[in-house]
């Protein structure tokens, strides 16, 4: 009987909506109407190369991200002078990070290091319990000041980058899209992944609309920009 | 009709004209409204241009006389309608849109503040328009209004059936209008300037509202 | 915990709301700052961009494309979003929907949930029945937080509290949380909030949200939030539970391009806000490694609840383009002098004013369509281009025509006046002879002021609001009409 009421349901609102439409849609039609639409918008950037990230790093921190340029070379020493002046002492890491991109010689953890953990199903409180996560990016969007997250290897699970209070996010130069639309191309092929667009720590503006930086996701962003 | 006749142009009025049906149309009544759309249709269908001295009026025309011709469905009218619309104009347009004017030798040496009225501003979009021509008066005192484009809360019969708020609206209205110390505040809406005018009179405030049109029939005596 | 809905089957109509609303001066102010403030930052990044007429007709094409094929685009969500390991359930109406959330939590063996700010679940008032069926529900966005705590009501889409002040939500939370010590600064308030809900975050199995969008191409379902609430919400827990209204479909993943440009720019002025999640379904990876990323369980409910009717309505159809920005609301001169709660609905302003009747199939809330002045600032910013102006009048209509039909509308005050004045306008006789009894009829009621100008300080009946706060100049001695006359006549 719940069944019948489920199914008769399902048919009951799809028979409402043909009936407002006028009759079952034809797919061949709706997929002919959707390339009708008028995209007169801007896809591609004008920007030269250079402005692009200029204008990504600018965004960045017009939403109180912190931005340093490093070469592909200098990525560990960046991390571990970016992490000291953090004062963090846990960072979680996905699996498939570039090692390349940790400190060189980092100080054991008993000697007062950083300790690196990677993520193999950390669970909710233990991610509570660590400082940072150190992550990399699928791209990042230079005209919104965001970076974009997947769940593939190197950038990991959604609640990584979420319970700790601090993240530091990798992204390559090549990465960096100037509009929202050749991100979302970009994006296109992999569209079923788990992906979060992130554009400064987290914020609210509830209280008065004024701007307050983190509430619970990181308050606290850090961004490696490899170029 | 001093202005245009000033600039050369004959009038007509056509004395079997009314009212172009917004009130009844934005009202709700509907069919109320369609006669008096053929009404019009018979009265101007001659003219070589309509001015006519209300935005919200020829805002009423522009976006729904062509849906309600279509309503009524008769062939001949949707065409009249069709082809009488483009030569409708509001009174300040008709002169820098379709003159291309902005000095019409006017004098009127007073202190003014401009409002803009929603409909002209949105949906005529006469832009700076009359405030070019304003500024082209001589001896004008010409001070701008805070919050311009803002609503002064008339309506329609919203000022009747909302009055509560439309009486807030309003107040916020004519604060900005006494706060220019202007001697009058003008519009190309009479509709507006008739609501504004009740507050200021209320209040006893001795500003004054004048329609655009009077500013710019002001002259100077000397002639030219 | 329970705190009044808005109902609009039971709400008092706009104006006598609006009046007890005008009446407070501090939530009058607290409206007035907010509006301003998101104007402000609207205009400034919708200033960037040099092709936002160009996304708004694309977000308007879009979103009318879509209704125009909505059994497609429902039934290719429900298809792709099921192979991805989601459960699709249908609901006809606001009882079904509710019925159908609080059998799945406690299928799901919570008796707590927690909730990402959702404007569809406060349309159906799904926390009173949750909480009928012993399932607490915990807010986690700030504002609505702040609502549950003081057992208000949601005012605005967007920023559901902006009618309270930081004094007020101090107040608030010293109280529900236990903090007497609590400072006013807003960073206060939010670390007290974070403090507050990080517990539950982490302890609550079960979770419910709203969708801002669902993608047909993919099955994906796309939430746009900034403080990281919502990711809590649809990362951590086992079960997630996404209420969404129908209209919420966009087809293709590639349309979001348009709505994550329009959306953030004119709902909260900024040129994305914090987190957009996008999710399909449920990850693949095995709980028992722990690397599934997100919950192992996963609904959609599809929501009905008169959306259809709408849809069925030529001219109304446009009302579900709506994206839920509030920009609508920011602009109106009405919203931002009666704030949010004189809807009597959780959808207030512009956008509630044309959508609140239609949802209740025009049989409540029938003040809500002259609840506008028809300024058309709502329209100017709506990032989908619906035209409000144009619904409003045509419910207006409706309105009328339900009032008019029958018996009782032949003692309808109001139709009869309109009537008659029809009349008179379409003759140019009677037109003159009512001017001239109109300045007789007027007589009694003009009284001169200092100038020797008659005027009108009172007025009867239905036409007393104008009085309240205005003066009418009497009728001219001469009108336009005769002046026009006696100039031909005497050839000046």
């Amino acid at each position: 009987m719940e069944t019948d009421m489920v199914t008769n349901s399902r048919a009951e609102v799809l028979r409402r909506v043909r009936a407002a439409t006028g009759g079952t849609s034809d797919g061949a039609a709706a997929w002919i109407g959707w390339n009708g639409i008028a995209r007169e918008y801007r896809r591609k950037g004008t920007r030269e190369r250079k402005k692009v990230l200029a204008l990504l790093e600018d965004r960045l921190r017009d939403y109180d991200g912190r931005v340093v340029r490093v070469t592909s070379e200098g990525v560990g020493q960046s991390v571990a002078e970016i992490l000291a002046e953090r004062g963090v002492r846990r960072m979680v890491v996905p699996v498939g990070l570039p090692v390349g991109w940790l400190p060189v010689s980092w100080m054991p953890p008993s000697a007062g290091g950083v300790e690196f953990v990677v993520d193999e199903g950390l669970s909710s409180h233990e991610l509570d319990g660590v400082d940072g996560v150190m992550t990399g990016a699928t791209l990042a969007i230079a005209e919104t000041g965001t970076f974009v997250l997947q769940s593939v290897a190197g950038q990991g699970r959604r609640a990584t980058t979420l319970v700790p209070d601090y993240h530091l996010c990798v992204v390559k130069a090549e990465d960096v899209v100037e509009t929202v639309p050749e991100a979302m191309e970009r994006l296109q092929e992999m569209a079923g992944l788990a992906t979060t667009f992130v554009s400064g720590p987290s914020a609210t503006a509830d209280i008065e609309m004024t701007r307050i930086k983190g509430v619970h996701g990181p308050r606290f962003l850090d961004v490696i920009l490899i170029v | 009709m001093r202005v245009l006749e000033r600039l050369g142009h004959t009038v007509e009025f056509p004395r079997g004209q009314t009212c172009c049906g917004q009130m009844h149309y934005n009202t709700g009544y509907q069919a109320e409204a369609m006669p008096l759309l053929e009404r019009f249709v018979a009265q101007f269908r001659g003219a070589e241009a309509v001015v006519v001295p209300s935005s919200s009026c020829v805002a009423m025309m522009r976006d729904h006389y062509p849906k309600m011709a279509v309503a009524i469905g008769r062939a001949e009218l949707i065409a009249e309608v069709d082809a009488l619309l483009p030569r409708v104009f509001e009174f300040s347009e008709f002169l820098t849109k379709r003159l291309g004017l902005e000095d019409v030798g006017a004098y009127y040496p007073h202190r003014v503040t401009y409002h803009a009225s929603c409909h002209g501003l949105r949906n005529l979009l006469l832009g700076d328009g009359p405030m070019r021509l304003l500024k082209a008066v001589r001896g004008i005192d010409l001070v701008e209004l805070q919050g311009l484009e803002q609503c002064c809360g008339f309506g329609g019969t919203f000022a009747v059936k909302n009055a509560d708020v439309s009486s807030a609206m309003l107040a916020e209205k004519t604060t900005a209008v006494l706060n220019t110390k202007a001697e009058a505040c003008t519009a190309c809406d009479n509709s507006c300037l008739m609501h504004i005018q009740g507050a200021l009179h209320r209040q006893r405030t001795g500003v004054k509202t004048v329609h655009l049109a009077e500013i710019l029939a002001g002259e100077d005596g000397v002639g030219r | 915990m329970s705190r009044g809905g808005l109902d609009p089957k039971t709400a008092p109509t706009f104006p006598m709301a609006a009046k007890a609303m005008l009446g407070d001066a501090q939530l009058r102010k607290n409206v007035r700052h907010a509006t301003d403030v998101i104007q402000g930052k609207r205009a400034r990044v919708v200033g960037e961009m040099p092709d936002w007429q160009e996304l708004r007709e694309a977000g308007k094409q879009i979103r009318r494309h879509t209704m125009e094929y909505l059994d497609f685009y429902l039934e290719e969500f429900e298809a792709n979003c099921t192979r991805a390991g989601g459960v699709v359930h249908w609901a006809r109406d606001a009882e079904e929907a509710r019925r159908i959330v609080v059998e799945l939590v406690k299928a799901s063996g919570s008796d707590e949930v927690i909730k990402i700010k959702s404007m569809t679940t406060e349309e159906i008032q799904l926390n009173p029945a949750l909480e009928a069926a012993g399932i607490h529900p915990y807010e986690t966005d700030l504002a609505e937080l702040i609502i549950q705590l003081g057992e208000d009501r949601p005012s605005h889409i967007v920023v559901p509290a902006l009618h309270k002040n930081r004094q007020e939500i101090r107040e608030i939370f010293q109280r529900e949380m236990n903090l007497p010590e609590l400072g006013d600064r807003p960073q206060d308030l939010a670390d007290a909030a974070r403090m507050f809900l990080r517990e539950k975050f982490l302890r609550v199995k079960t979770a419910v949200s709203g969708a801002n969008f669902l993608i047909a191409e993919t099955g994906g379902v796309c939430v746009v939030e900034s403080e990281g609430n919502g990711r809590m919400c649809l990362t951590l827990p086992e079960t997630l539970i996404t209420i969404a209204g129908i209209d919420k479909v966009l087809p293709r993943f590639q349309d979001l391009e348009v709505m994550l440009q329009l959306l953030p720019r004119s709902a909260t002025g900024e040129r994305m806000n914090p987190y957009n999640s996008i999710w399909t379904g449920v990850d693949a990876a095995s709980a028992d490694d722990g690397l599934r990323d997100g919950p192992g369980v996963f609904h959609v409910v599809l929501m009905d609840n008169a959306r259809t009717e709408i849809l069925a309505d030529e001219e109304g159809r446009q009302t579900l383009n709506c994206i839920r920005c509030g920009a609508c609301q920011n602009a109106c001169p009405v919203y931002r002098q009666t704030g949010g709660h004189a809807y009597g609905s959780v959808y207030a302003g512009p956008i509630g004013a044309i959508l609140t009747p239609q949802l209740q199939e025009m049989h409540h809330a029938q003040s809500l369509p002259y609840a506008s002045s028809l300024c058309g600032a709502c329209y100017e910013v709506c990032p989908v281009k619906i035209n409000i102006p144009e619904v409003l009048i045509h419910l207006r209509n409706k309105v009328v025509k339900q009032n008019t039909a029958g018996v009782a509308g032949l003692f309808d005050v109001e139709a009869g006046a309109m009537k008659a004045m029809a009349m008179i306008f379409r003759s140019e006789r009677r037109f003159r002879a009512t001017q001239r009894l109109g300045r007789m009829a007027e007589r009694p009621l003009v009284r001169k002021d200092e100038r020797g100008q008659g005027w009108i300080g009172w007025l009867p009946g239905l036409l007393g609001g104008w009085t309240q706060a205005r003066d009418l100049e009497e009728m001219p001695k001469e009108t336009f009409r005769d002046w026009w006359e006696r100039r031909g006549r005497d050839g000046n």
